[in-house]
């Protein structure tokens, strides 16, 4: 795999912008004639990440797991349960009325449904000025109409549109033109950080590269910082410099993007991997498939969140501890952290039986090794053991 | 000139970059929207017309056929019941002293009119702000906006009204509006309510506050447009509705003084 051509010129700072910490949002469930509270959603249950300025952190995990949560429990869009969230050096979470105001110029949110997201009673220069005339002051002359009218047409032609276009309404655009619409309305306010809650995913496939390419120039162009919600792997891979994959509100693993598509190590990570169609029709793998649905997380199952779906504490003869302690999110080296206990007995190998891409790097490097009978063994950060370790060898 | 023409089609001008010029596209807002579709309805136009004829009748014929209380015609003999249509009266006339009716309908036009819009308008306004609010914020005062509008809802309107025409009782038409008004609202801020409900949970709601837009301007500028349309539909058939009211109490003699003809006045036999 070749790196993403977006990544070059970039320079990720050590600097860490966004800093979350142990946050977790409940939802209330009512019910009853009282209508009282009888239980709970853990939509996002005790999560830290930090973002550094300038990268992209990738947040994957299936429906539910609480990746857009967390996206807008960051911007405070939902209040959280509990937990802290600090933007460079500001608390985020104590920020009231004017100064929680002057926050959202600096951290702004891309929506999923381009539809849905631009009010359909509203003129586009109305959309994205709307934000410029409630940011307004003396400084930044946003009150006035001619500025606000000149500023959105600029970003307008920042994201490809024309100019003229700022007079027409939603429904006389089209679905790619309608998210550079929402993209315009976050980046006219100058921000630094942005939160992309799958911002391709309601996309037709021809558009979704356009628009991922126009978050990468602009990313590029206005330095900005992402968080990048997804489902869809090969997105996350193409944007994110780090990418965090969540279940059932609580993050399972963490790694810099190569790393967590060539030596995932945790179960879930490596069964969406292998989820993945590939696009090589010779490859023959086993795919990794889950059984069962996710649990509801209004009542998460003890111990690992994952156990009841794991096959790899089915590999290894259901151990108790998956059941009864909750993993911790350990560092496993290099900033790659892994929240299961087991992970030590996932290796490449492993890893290459259901993960097609994985698989056929193996397979090369056993190939170069082949026509050398006598060469030393290969190094053990890149070559496999003959056979898998654990349990039956499944490929094939 | 043709093949001029043509040539100049082919030639190399028309080879370069295509000009930048664009598709004379007119955007229109949504009040532009709606009147354009409402003039394609052809059931639409047709209320309108009608409508705006019984308006401009209301205006104009009381000239034309003036009503005067104390002027009471000639009775004439076998119509103490009110006699049925005739050349004289085409809409017959009624018991008792035997008044025209169209002359009567033709002059009550204005108080009714004006009493059914203007209470609807009110109530609507009213209900409105209130639902909007209860809607918007939610919680406690969502709680105590809905239970003042439960407790207006459970009164017997027309009785209310009754006492409270008796009460105040000066048979001014415009407190008979004011009562229908005051007493008009809860319906509307009902469905206002629950269209804020779903509509502040939309998407471009949340947009609009994540780049820090005021409560007030949400509502006024997000929610409310996006409303207006059941808020239009419920308001007109409240129009209706205060006027068969007005023609209600007024028949019992606690509503407009019997000296106002209104759509009322036909029902009674002074």
């Amino acid at each position: 795999m070749t790196a993403p051509a977006g990544k070059v010129s970039r320079t990720v700072s050590d600097e860490v912008l966004i800093e979350v910490r142990n946050v977790r949002k409940y939802f209330p469930i009512m019910g009853g004639i009282l209508r009282r509270q009888v239980g709970q959603v853990r939509a996002v249950d005790d999560v830290s990440i930090e973002i550094r300025r300038g990268e992209t952190m990738g947040l994957v995990g299936e429906s539910g797991c609480g990746k857009t949560t967390l996206g807008r429990t960051i911007l405070r869009l939902v209040p959280p349960t509990a937990g802290a969230i600090r933007f460079r050096d500001v608390d985020v979470l104590a920020l009231k009325g004017d100064d929680l105001k002057r926050m959202r110029r600096r951290m702004q949110i891309i929506f999923q449904d381009p539809v849905a997201s631009l009010n359909p009673r509203m003129p586009v220069s109305d959309i994205i000025g709307e934000g410029l005339l409630a940011q307004a002051d003396r400084e930044n002359g946003w009150g006035s109409r001619p500025v606000r009218d000149g500023r959105v047409g600029d970003y307008l032609e920042a994201v490809g549109l024309r100019r003229s276009y700022a007079r027409r309404y939603p429904h006389e655009f089209s679905g790619g033109q309608r998210q550079r619409i929402g993209i315009a309305r976050a980046l006219a306010l100058d921000p630094e950080f942005i939160v992309c809650d799958e911002p391709v995913s309601a996309l037709d496939v021809s558009i979704q590269s356009q628009i991922l390419n126009v978050l990468v120039d602009l990313r590029e162009r206005f330095r900005l910082t992402y968080l990048f919600v997804a489902h869809n792997l090969s997105v996350i891979e193409y944007i994110s410099d780090r990418v965090g994959v969540m279940y059932l509100g609580k993050l399972v693993e963490l790694a810099d993007v190569d790393v967590l598509y060539a030596k995932p190590r945790h179960p879930y990570t490596i069964a969406l991997l292998s989820a993945v169609p590939d696009p090589d029709p010779r490859i023959r793998k086993k795919r990794l498939v889950l059984s069962g649905d996710v649990p509801s997380p209004a009542n998460p199952p003890s111990g690992c969140r994952f156990h009841t779906r794991c096959w790899l504490r089915e590999r290894l003869g259901n151990p108790e501890n998956c059941a009864t302690d909750d993993p911790a999110f350990r560092d496993i080296g290099g900033g790659h952290r892994v929240a299961c206990h087991w992970a030590d007995e996932i290796t490449d190998a492993t890893v290459a039986q259901f993960v097609p891409r994985v698989g056929r790097r193996l397979d090369e490097v056993r190939a170069a090794a082949a026509p050398a009978p006598g060469a030393p063994p290969p190094t053990a950060s890149v070559a496999p053991p003959a056979s898998p370790p654990i349990g039956r060898p499944t490929s094939g | 000139m043709d093949t001029t023409r043509a040539t100049d089609l082919a030639g190399p001008e028309s080879a370069g970059p295509a000009p930048d010029y664009e598709v004379g596209l007119v955007s229109l807002n949504q009040w532009q929207i709606a009147w354009r579709r409402f003039r394609r309805h052809k059931l639409a136009m047709f209320g309108a017309f009608l409508f705006l004829g019984i308006v401009a009748a209301a205006i104009a014929l009381p000239f034309i056929w003036p009503f005067d209380f104390y002027t009471i015609p000639t009775p004439k003999p076998n119509c103490r019941i009110g006699c049925p249509p005739n050349p004289d009266n085409i809409f017959g006339t009624t018991g008792g002293l035997q008044r025209d009716v169209f002359t009567l309908v033709v002059n009550g036009a204005r108080v009714s009119l004006a009493i059914g819009l203007g209470a609807a308008l009110f109530g609507a306004i009213i209900g409105s702000i209130v639902g909007g609010v209860a809607g918007y914020f939610g919680g406690w005062v969502d709680n105590l906006l809905m239970r003042i509008v439960d407790a207006l809802l459970s009164l017997p309107l027309l009785f209310v009204i009754l006492v409270i025409a008796r009460f105040l009782g000066s048979g001014n038409w415009l407190l008979i509006m004011v009562v229908f008004a005051a007493f008009g609202w809860p319906g509307v801020a009902r469905l206002v309510r629950s269209l804020f409900l779903t509509l502040r949970n939309e998407v471009f709601v949340e947009a609009a506050r994540a780049v820090g837009v005021s409560s007030t301007r949400i509502i006024f500028r997000h929610i409310l447009p996006n409303a207006v349309s059941p808020i239009i539909v419920a308001s007109t058939l409240a129009v209706a509705g205060v006027i068969v009211g007005e023609a209600f109490v007024s028949f019992l003699g606690f509503g407009v003084d019997v000296t106002t003809p209104t759509w009322a006045t036909p029902s009674r036999t002074r």
